[in-house]
């Protein structure tokens, strides 16, 4: 199978040169070389048949209502060995520390402004700031429980952060997924190859829920507030629901009365200690934000106040993973650990800082421009590959509207070995670990591998033509 | 959900039913074929729909407009589609299996092959359908916690079940006169139950009309027969409840009880005294009655101590786009 596959210019996970496997690739590849096309082809057809069936999709945001799709499955693993992997581990550890140092100063004494590390202007035109919370103090001090940082690597095969999703990450479920597809349908695969298992998550996850719980005596009730059944990532709020074996609710179900969350239920109400919730910090309370929120629960916010509910993630976390703030992660290691990152971020431009933007405007045709308010791969521009048209549209809007915009040198994403129409080729690839933060943090071994499979493409958002692969982390 | 697939499965064993009648009928009678599928469109209240597009001057085949046309909301496709959307909310209650089942039911439905083979083997398709609604109900049984929801699933079932019993009986009364006692029809109706086998037993093979109507609408001890059913809805109403049986204690229970004790001390003399028609027609009134006041009761909450706005319906549509706008990042 891999006999003419060209690993090209780019870093490729699994060939360090042509005809030449990886180290820590060889028994994958001496096992995949021995499947016959015709067999890979059945199986991997098998694999799209256990989604389909599975009901393992998703909604694209902007498409039509009611298209539903499979989050293509690419069944060629992602091989991380377990050095490479402990240092993923210790640089995200050391990130999501410094993250929620963060987010306590900026939201109590505020020191890192003072000490003039990050300008008080960047916190406050960050969207997701929320300065009405200063002052509060949440359960155990956590304020990012959940983290998805996206990972990526370059030429010379290095790990860089992209950006750190501490809002709402979601993907989990297609990482446990992933897993169960490949051991169905290749169940020969596993067998000594010393893979890490992932099978932890849900239960991590749980086990962080209850730790952040306000009232220690009894079992705490955990709830998951999903925005409801139109929403792209219905399936994996129903999918770790149930995976924990808590319930699942939307905002209607839950009511507040003196200050404590009830959810009701046939038999009554019942008081609610911790919700995982899957909405944005806007539809949460419509006494305190968007009045018209029908999706959230009136008094919530004082409940949480008061400090009879906890929330995972905490409100207001996304000034820390704001793509402008993104930039100032590094100092921020150094400010409060006083330790060099050891995951380096990628050379990010302000359009709100003058030198940058005198940068930016003279670069363009060689970064990509994001908006620092969208996610998904919305509102980007890719350089190298855009029109002048486009080139242009972007300039207008920087200039318009500064503190909106970043730019970045653009990085080859590192390939791998891709089933794509007539054979195997290499295909750019991103990383997605989870990170827990309860007692301890907890990262499940690997994370969701996205693959843009296009060819040529950088851009592995599932609404944009991507799709994903297990990820394997092998064990010393 | 479970509602939906009850509904289905009936209205594939109607519409089969209803094609086997007509080989005969076209051999006996020169009745327009028309007026048999009007029997079938009325019972499931698409009449109106249907004779919309007949009158924008579509030709549209009866058949597949029962079977799969996306425009007719009683569709088989569409109550299947329903029916699996209804799981997909309630999916972390379900056994993987059980969605595993519909799912696959609908993918079935929503594929070429499936088109494919109504058009080449229409009784085979009906067979698949039958037998994944046995399937359903099997792995239901033998997964689901009992529990309310449990007994939320029996309630619609059965309520759909008594209502399409009635319907299978009402068939004949749409049918032309065919001079003989429609023996042919009384087995085809039978059959389409799956309780030939049992109705021989019982009656020694006496096909009358009168044991009929008797069998699908009194005998205590068989599964789709009207009083059957109705004995399942009233102790689900009571197991949800808490109320003994034999009592009520709401409105519903009330309308059931009373219903179930006329079928269990009724006979088919009552069914006489009213014409075989009009006496399913009353049935089927308080079938509606009864689920009426289940969504009055249970499905409707009580707005208690909320300050949420109220959504008009006509924002349906905006809750949605919010749902849809929640940032997964």
């Amino acid at each position: 199978m891999f006999q003419s596959y060209d690993p090209g210019r780019f870093y490729d996970e699994m060939f360090a040169a042509p005809g030449e496997v990886r180290e820590s690739c060889q028994a994958l590849a001496k096992r995949f070389g021995g499947i016959e096309e015709a067999e890979f082809h059945r199986r991997r057809a098998a694999c799209d048949e256990h989604f389909l069936r599975q009901g393992v999709t998703f909604n694209v945001y902007h498409d039509n209502r009611g298209t539903e799709r499979i989050f293509p499955f690419d069944p060629i693993p992602r091989v991380i060995p377990a050095a490479e992997w402990e240092h993923l581990e210790n640089g995200l550890r050391q990130r999501i520390t410094a993250l929620n140092l963060f987010l306590h100063d900026i939201y109590h004494e505020q020191q890192i402004i003072e000490d003039e590390v990050i300008p008080r202007y960047h916190i406050e035109h960050a969207k997701h700031y929320r300065p009405e919370f200063r002052g509060m103090n949440v359960p155990r001090d956590i304020y990012i429980h959940i983290c998805g940082s996206d990972l990526i690597r370059g030429d010379d095969g290095v790990y860089y952060v992209l950006e750190d999703n501490g809002r709402c990450p979601s993907g989990a479920s297609y990482l446990l997924e992933n897993r169960n597809a490949l051991k169905r349908v290749f169940p020969g695969l596993f067998a000594g190859m010393n893979v890490r298992s992932v099978d932890s998550y849900p239960r991590e996850l749980l086990s962080m829920l209850h730790h952040i719980s306000p009232h220690r005596e009894g079992n705490p009730v955990c709830v998951l507030l999903t925005p409801g059944c139109y929403n792209s990532a219905y399936f994996e709020h129903c999918y770790l629901a149930r995976q924990m074996g808590i319930e699942i609710v939307e905002g209607r179900d839950l009511v507040v009365m003196d200050n404590f969350v009830y959810m009701r239920t046939t038999k009554g109400l019942q008081r609610v200690d911790v919700i995982y919730r899957r909405i944005d910090d806007d539809f949460l309370d419509p006494t305190v934000f968007r009045k018209d929120s029908v999706l959230g629960v009136a008094g919530l916010m004082s409940a949480y106040r008061a400090g009879n509910v906890a929330l995972a993630n905490a409100v207001g976390t996304g000034v820390a993973d704001d793509k402008v703030i993104y930039r100032f992660v590094p100092d921020m290691i150094r400010y409060y650990l006083g330790q060099e990152p050891i995951l380096p971020n990628v050379p990010t431009y302000l359009a709100s800082v003058e030198e940058d933007q005198k940068y930016m405007l003279a670069h363009l045709p060689e970064l990509v421009v994001k908006s620092a308010n969208e996610s998904g791969g919305y509102g980007m521009l890719m350089g190298p590959s855009a029109s002048k048209e486009e080139i242009a549209a972007f300039r207008e809007k920087i200039i318009a509207e500064p503190h909106n915009y970043i730019g970045q040198p653009v990085i080859s994403l590192s390939s791998c070995p891709t089933w794509c129409e007539g054979g195997v080729a290499g295909r750019h690839v991103d990383l997605r670990p989870y990170i827990i933060y309860g007692e301890d943090i907890k990262i499940v071994p690997g994370g969701l591998t996205r693959v843009a499979l296009r060819e040529g493409s950088l851009v592995v958002n599932s609404s944009q033509g991507g799709g994903s692969k297990d990820t394997w982390v092998l064990k010393a | 959900m479970v509602r939906y697939i009850e509904r289905a499965d009936n209205l594939a064993r109607l519409i089969e039913v209803n094609e086997r009648l007509l080989l005969d009928v076209g051999s006996v009678a020169s009745g327009r074929p028309d007026a048999f599928w009007r029997s079938i469109l009325a019972s499931t209240g698409d009449d109106e729909a249907f004779d919309t597009l007949v009158e924008e001057g579509e030709v549209v085949d009866v058949v597949r407009f029962l079977i799969e046309d996306p425009r007719n909301p009683n569709s088989i496709r569409s109550c299947v589609s329903q029916a699996r959307e209804n799981a997909r909310m309630v999916r972390d209650q379900l056994s993987e299996s059980l969605w595993e089942e519909i799912n696959a039911l609908y993918l079935f439905l929503n594929s070429p092959g499936g088109s494919r083979w109504f058009d080449s083997n229409p009784s085979h398709f009906y067979e698949t359908i039958r037998r994944a609604t046995y399937s359903f109900h099997g792995i239901a049984a033998a997964t689901l916690m009992r529990g309310e929801a449990w007994d939320f699933m029996e309630l619609g079932r059965y309520l759909e079940r008594a209502d399409k019993t009635t319907r299978f009986l009402d068939i004949t009364h749409f049918l032309p006169e065919t001079g003989d006692e429609g023996i042919d029809r009384l087995q085809a109706i039978l059959s389409s139950c799956g309780g030939l086998a049992a109705f021989r037993e019982l009656y020694k093979g006496a096909l009358e009309a009168a044991n009929v109507n008797e069998f699908l609408i009194f005998e205590a001890g068989f599964p789709r027969s009207v009083v059957f059913c109705m004995d399942r809805v009233d102790a689900s109403l009571h197991r949800i409840s808490g109320t003994p049986r034999g009592s009520y204690g709401d409105e519903v229970e009330r309308a059931s009880g009373r219903l179930l004790g006329e079928l269990a001390y009724g006979s088919v003399e009552d069914v006489n005294a009213l014409g075989l028609h009009q006496y399913l027609d009353g049935l089927q009134t308080r079938f509606n009655e009864i689920g009426e006041a289940i969504f009055r009761s249970y499905v409707l909450l009580p707005e208690t101590s909320d300050e949420r706005p109220m959504v008009p319906p006509s924002s349906a549509r905006a809750v949605m786009d919010w749902q849809i706008q929640q940032q997964q990042q």
